[in-house]
């Protein structure tokens, strides 16, 4: 008998930290997105234990201060709002509310959804059509309506912001979990196990669960930037967390009333909303080209051979 | 015939760019080929074979693809480098191409009448009442029935077989000069390949078009080829007039590929023994039956569609059964009853004294033991995401009374040497391995809960030929070496003859024919299974001899 | 086809009616909504008089048996606040936010396609990263922020149009343009991105190796099969309309059915909050099955 010594071509597959920078550092647009994200997850770990006393200390002299003078200190380089406190500061604290927040109802909108799907794709019983005919009501209607009528009623706290905005997004991974457990459950690999005589719960855990895994969390990088757009929207209808807490959008709420006077309290908060979703569709943008094989190319340096 | 020459491609490089060394696809092609002449470009996959004919139509997207050299003389006009205008005056009007999968290379939401128009329309040639008169025309010559209502249907209304009709008709609207076919009769089964292929004949002689054929197919290019070149790794191996280079193959390589081939009447069967297999019968198919319901239409009632049909057989221990039919024969649908993946809808399977489709509990777990598989497609029936290790080791977790923990890992490594693989591919994935490789892979799988009998279904029909042969030789001498018994499901009839015992040819979930394998191909009883072996094609200079 | 639709408003009105006894039993626990409508210093018996009036001394379930009764007979109680039908009241409010928004979808869905084919028909183009980085600008900006930030500048700032109100076509401008904003942006990419892999796809080599003009082959053939996820992702957009409906309404003082909800949330006019909800419900229900239709005539695959 012959043996057959495999061609195992090198490790090309993207994957490793190291290939992926080299990827990033291609699409400048994509690298200065890392930076920045970078740059304010670092401030929302570290920011309120270094200017969290900066950010709630009233100043006399500082109310309505305008933006761009050192006179104050730097802190106050974005200006200050109606009680005199620096918004630099504010928004460092600020950004650990909007951040903690989209954070938790994302992992727990995967964490559900991605279980209830996997148990809707793989089981034909009763329970699997119950809990898509219970995504179906929850995908009808428009999130913010729902998220509107159930925090006024249960009212507004940080607890019940994260469980509305985990269930109105949890449609969107019950339904990418259980189309990929469509496919998968069909794959030779699937019927192999069942051959052999693996349990459900195993065929589930060891051989569905990790091909559904990625896509899930890819989903995720999206839905973190519209997880965050609506729970701003919601904190600026004043739904959403409530004083002393604050997050990005109650900051915006708050400098509505001062637009004509002062309109840095609202325009800076904002800023920072859209550069950091902007900042994350730019990644998940990048992201998808680099795994689709077909249009990986574009984010490598061609070499030609010599001629 | 040289001064007829219509095509010279000479000195064809082509590279694809990635982050590393460009990749070199083609390397250095030359070839060339005159009106009415058949040239028949032969590879396995990868070789390279089909990126040099799309360069000749400019299908080849740059970047990544890049040019690096060479010259394609169309008629006179050097073809790269073409302008846009220049070069839509020459694809679809002198030279046409058709392709393997006319599913997916036809455009799903355009009626075929209107795909075919448009290439009348596109060329000035036709247009409106004319383009579809001509359209109707073109489709009733390539066999489509009714074509005047055929004309409004839509891609996914056709079978397989008239999809590449309807590819064929689109590029023949313009009689070109040229057609090149791109593993045109891949996807398709043997019966219908045969007519393709007598389509694609008789066209060529009715247009003195010259054709271009790709294929991967030895039987294919023997029955089509004036002149082969055969291709391996971008490179052209060898050329020549077709009938010199399958009796007397110069290169290495396609020595291996003709002695690989499992047809022909002059191949022997070394696999096969000659002596009828007298063990206990050791599976008893009795009546097997699987009925699907099918979604009814608003005016129709229900209608049952027979998948299986009322079939018994019966297996000996260390006998090996085939099982040979057409796509929808309902082969397929017996392994995965038998396997216990599918519930029958009525019969018995009576293995070891006991029905398997009363089991269950204990009974049933002992039973999957006992009975294994090996899947057709040896990308997909391994998890990407576990290791050699983990995969082969999967049956002693789910059985846990098989073999100790500790003694796994050395059980591993004997059962990849028993493949033909080496103790140390059990730390890698199965991405890393090619299709025969991971093939052994699946029968090392199989192995490892020291089964009866292994189902085979399809297990060698997407490998090349020449790995085809390597996995086979592998199960027959695993059959000798441990007295195993085989179910082997196949379309391709030639394949078992090397190596059944005993075969029964399915159509419509029917048996149509049983027997010694020596018996049913030196005399087939049935219509059916004589079409097939028919089907097989014949050299063409033997054809054309008679 | 007839079975189809019967299914699909089966399962509509399932979820509907849900949604709207969820919705029931939530308004009900908030609080008592006598204390938001009677003066403070109202005596005990007026409070119990004014519960009595509207049902709200009953048990809750008899409540909720009440209002299904009246719902059956098309009844669907009296808005707290403008002492009318409720449904009058969100009738009147729908239309407005009907207009708002199918302008926006409309426009941003045809300069979408367009934006996005172009895009994709030359990708790596200047032009392509210059729609790629705007769309993406659309679908990252909070539409709350835009509006502020809009009027800012173009209200208070240059003085060119009207902070908010209805009446002249300038009022329209800043609300159409802030709604349409996250639309264009989420349909330029999925234009874009659809049209990349029609482009790369096996038929569009056929229609390469037939020698059909460019134009013809990006927008006659690629076109045309990207279409179906754009409309699918359209629709869901529509849906999603009312979103950015409620808070361009409430910010540009627009009277629609957004305004109308927040309103009505907070001064508890529960029969208009349900309304407003069946109204809303019902018209994304037959949206839906507009968008499955059209879908059909698109895809002639789809048979239903």
């Amino acid at each position: 008998m012959t043996i057959i010594t495999p061609d195992i071509k090198p490790a090309a597959v993207p994957g490793s930290g190291r290939v992926l920078f080299a990827y990033l550092k291609r699409d400048r647009l994509a690298l200065a997105a890392a930076i920045f994200l970078a740059i304010v997850v670092i401030a929302a770990v570290l920011g309120p234990w270094l200017v969290g006393d900066a950010a709630s200390r009233l100043g006399l002299r500082q109310r309505n201060l305008a933006p761009f003078s050192l006179a104050s200190g730097w802190i106050y380089v974005l200006g200050a709002d109606t009680l005199g406190r620096p918004i630099l500061a504010r928004l460092i604290v600020g950004a650990q509310n909007t951040f903690g927040i989209a954070a938790a109802a994302v992992f727990a909108s995967m964490l559900v959804g991605g279980t209830l799907g996997l148990i809707a794709g793989y089981s034909e019983r009763w329970y699997s059509h119950l809990i898509l005919r219970l995504a179906d009501v929850v995908m009808s209607f428009p999130s913010l309506l729902l998220a509107l009528i159930v925090l006024y009623t249960l009212g507004p706290s940080i607890t019940n912001l994260v469980i509305v905005l985990a269930v109105t997004r949890m449609p969107i991974y019950l339904r990418t979990a259980r189309a990929e457990v469509l496919e998968l459950r069909e794959r030779m690999f699937v019927s192999a196990a069942r051959a052999m005589g693996a349990k459900p719960a195993r065929i589930i855990i060891r051989h569905i669960a990790p091909l559904v895994l990625p896509t899930l969390v890819t989903i995720s990088a999206i839905d973190f930037a519209t997880v965050i757009l609506s729970e701003s929207a919601l904190s600026f209808l004043g739904l959403g967390i409530q004083p002393p807490d604050f997050t990005w959008g109650a900051m915006v709420a708050n400098g509505r009333g001062y637009l004509a006077t002062a309109w840095w309290i609202a325009f800076w908060p904002g800023l920072a909303i859209m550069l950091t979703t902007l900042s994350l569709n730019i990644l998940s943008n990048w992201a998808r080209t680099l795994a689709d094989p077909q249009q990986r190319w574009r984010l490598q340096t061609l070499r030609k051979a010599a001629r | 015939m040289s001064n007829a020459t219509i095509l010279k491609v000479e000195g064809l490089t082509v590279d694809f760019l990635s982050d590393d060394q460009p990749v070199r696809a083609v390397d250095d092609v030359s070839f060339h080929v005159s009106r009415g002449e058949t040239l028949v470009i032969l590879g396995e996959s990868g070789s390279g074979k089909s990126v040099s004919t799309s360069t000749v139509m400019d299908l080849v997207d740059c970047p990544p693809g890049d040019i690096v050299a060479g010259s394609c003389l169309f008629d006179g006009v050097e073809l790269s480098g073409l302008g846009a205008e220049a070069r839509r005056s020459i694809n679809g009007r002198r030279i046409a191409m058709i392709f393997q999968d006319p599913l997916a290379y036809l455009n799903p939401v355009y009626t075929v009448g209107r795909q075919i128009e448009e290439v009348y329309e596109s060329h000035g040639a036709e247009s409106g009442k004319g383009a579809r008169a001509k359209t109707i025309e073109l489709l009733r010559r390539v066999g489509i029935p009714e074509p005047q209502n055929r004309v409004d249907f839509y891609p996914h209304q056709f079978s397989g077989g008239q999809r590449q009709r309807v590819m064929i008709a689109m590029a023949i609207a313009l009689k070109p000069d040229i057609l090149i076919a791109d593993e045109p009769t891949t996807a398709l089964d043997v019966s219908v390949q045969a007519q393709i292929l007598d389509l694609l004949r008789d066209l060529q002689r009715e247009t003195g078009m010259a054709l271009i054929m790709i294929t991967h197919d030895l039987e294919v290019a023997a029955s089509m080829a004036d002149r082969i070149i055969v291709m391996n790794g971008g490179k052209v191996v060898e050329t020549g007039i077709a009938r010199e280079v399958f009796s007397n193959p110069q290169h290495p390589y396609t020595r291996r590929l003709i002695a690989a081939l499992p047809h022909g009447n002059a191949a022997e069967a070394p696999n096969r023994r000659s002596t009828a297999i007298a063990g206990e019968t050791l599976l008893k198919v009795e009546h097997l039956t699987k009925h699907y319901e099918l979604a009814s239409g608003a005016f129709s009632s229900k209608r049952t569609f027979k998948a299986v049909d009322d079939i018994s057989f019966e297996v000996r221990r260390g006998e090996t059964l085939g099982i040979v039919g057409e796509s929808g024969s309902g082969k397929s649908s017996v392994a995965r009853m038998l396997l216990g993946l599918n519930a029958p809808s009525a019969g018995k399977a009576v293995f070891a004294g006991e029905n398997i489709f009363d089991m269950n509990g204990k009974r049933l777990m002992a039973f999957r033991r006992k009975v294994q598989m090996v899947f057709q497609d040896p990308y997909g029936s391994m998890n990407p995401r576990m290791r050699v290790y983990s995969i082969i080791s999967e049956p002693w977790v789910i059985h846990r009374d098989i073999l100790p923990k500790d003694r796994w890992k050395a059980r591993v490594a004997e059962l990849l040497e028993l493949v033909g693989l080496l103790p140390e591919h059990a730390e890698r994935y199965p991405h890393q391995f090619s299709g025969g490789q991971r093939q052994r892979i699946a029968i090392a799988r199989a192995l490892a809960s020291e089964p009866e009998l292994i189902v085979c279904d399809e297990a060698v029909s997407a490998l090349d030929v020449s790995i085809q042969a390597q996995v086979i030789d592998l199960l027959a001498d695993l059959r000798t070496r441990l007295g195993l018994s085989y179910i082997f499901i196949t379309h391709d009839l030639p394949i078992v003859r090397h190596f059944a015992d005993r075969i029964m040819v399915m159509k419509d979930g029917r048996i149509v024919e049983e027997g010694q394998t020596a018996a049913l191909f030196g005399a087939p009883r049935h219509d059916y299974t004589q079409s097939l072996l028919q089907a097989v094609p014949q050299p063409k200079w033997l054809t054309q001899a008679q | 086809m007839i079975s189809y639709l019967g299914r699909r408003a089966s399962h509509s009105i399932l979820s509907v009616i849900g949604l709207l006894t969820l919705v029931f039993f939530l308004t009900r626990l908030t609080g008592d909504p006598s204390a938001l409508y009677l003066p403070l210093d109202s005596t005990a018996e007026a409070r119990a008089a004014f519960a009595r009036l509207n049902g709200l001394d009953q048990p809750i379930h008899w409540q909720f048996l009440g209002y299904l009764r009246d719902l059956l007979q098309l009844d669907f109680g009296e808005s707290l606040r403008q002492n009318r039908s409720a449904m009058q009241v969100a009738l009147e409010a729908f239309p407005e936010t009907l207009k708002l928004a199918v302008v926006a979808i409309t426009l941003s869905t045809a300069l979408a396609i367009l934006v996005g084919s172009l895009a994709a028909a030359r990708p790596g183009s200047i032009f392509d990263r210059i729609a790629s980085l705007v769309s993406l600008v659309g679908a990252s900006a909070p539409d709350f922020w835009v509006a502020i930030v809009g009027i800012l500048i173009f209200a208070v700032g240059l003085g060119l149009l009207p902070t908010s109100g209805t009446g002249s076509w300038a009022h329209w401008i800043m609300p159409t343009f802030v709604l349409m904003l996250r639309p264009f942006g989420l349909l330029v990419q999925v234009v874009r991105g659809t049209m990349l892999s029609a482009l790369a796809s096996p038929y569009i080599k056929t229609a390469r190796a037939k020698g059909l003009p460019r134009q013809k082959i990006i927008f006659g053939h690629a076109l045309r099969n990207s279409l179906l996820p754009v409309v699918t992702v359209a629709g869901d957009l529509a849906t999603s309309l009312v979103n950015g409906a409620v808070v361009v309404e409430s910010i540009f003082g627009w009277p629609g059915i957004g305004k109308l909800m927040i309103d009505s949330i907070i001064q508890r006019d529960f029969a208009v909050v349900q309304s407003t909800i069946l109204v809303t419900a019902t018209a994304i229900f037959i949206l839906n099955i507009a968008i499955d239709l059209l879908y059909a005539v698109l895809d002639p695959r789809i048979r239903y």
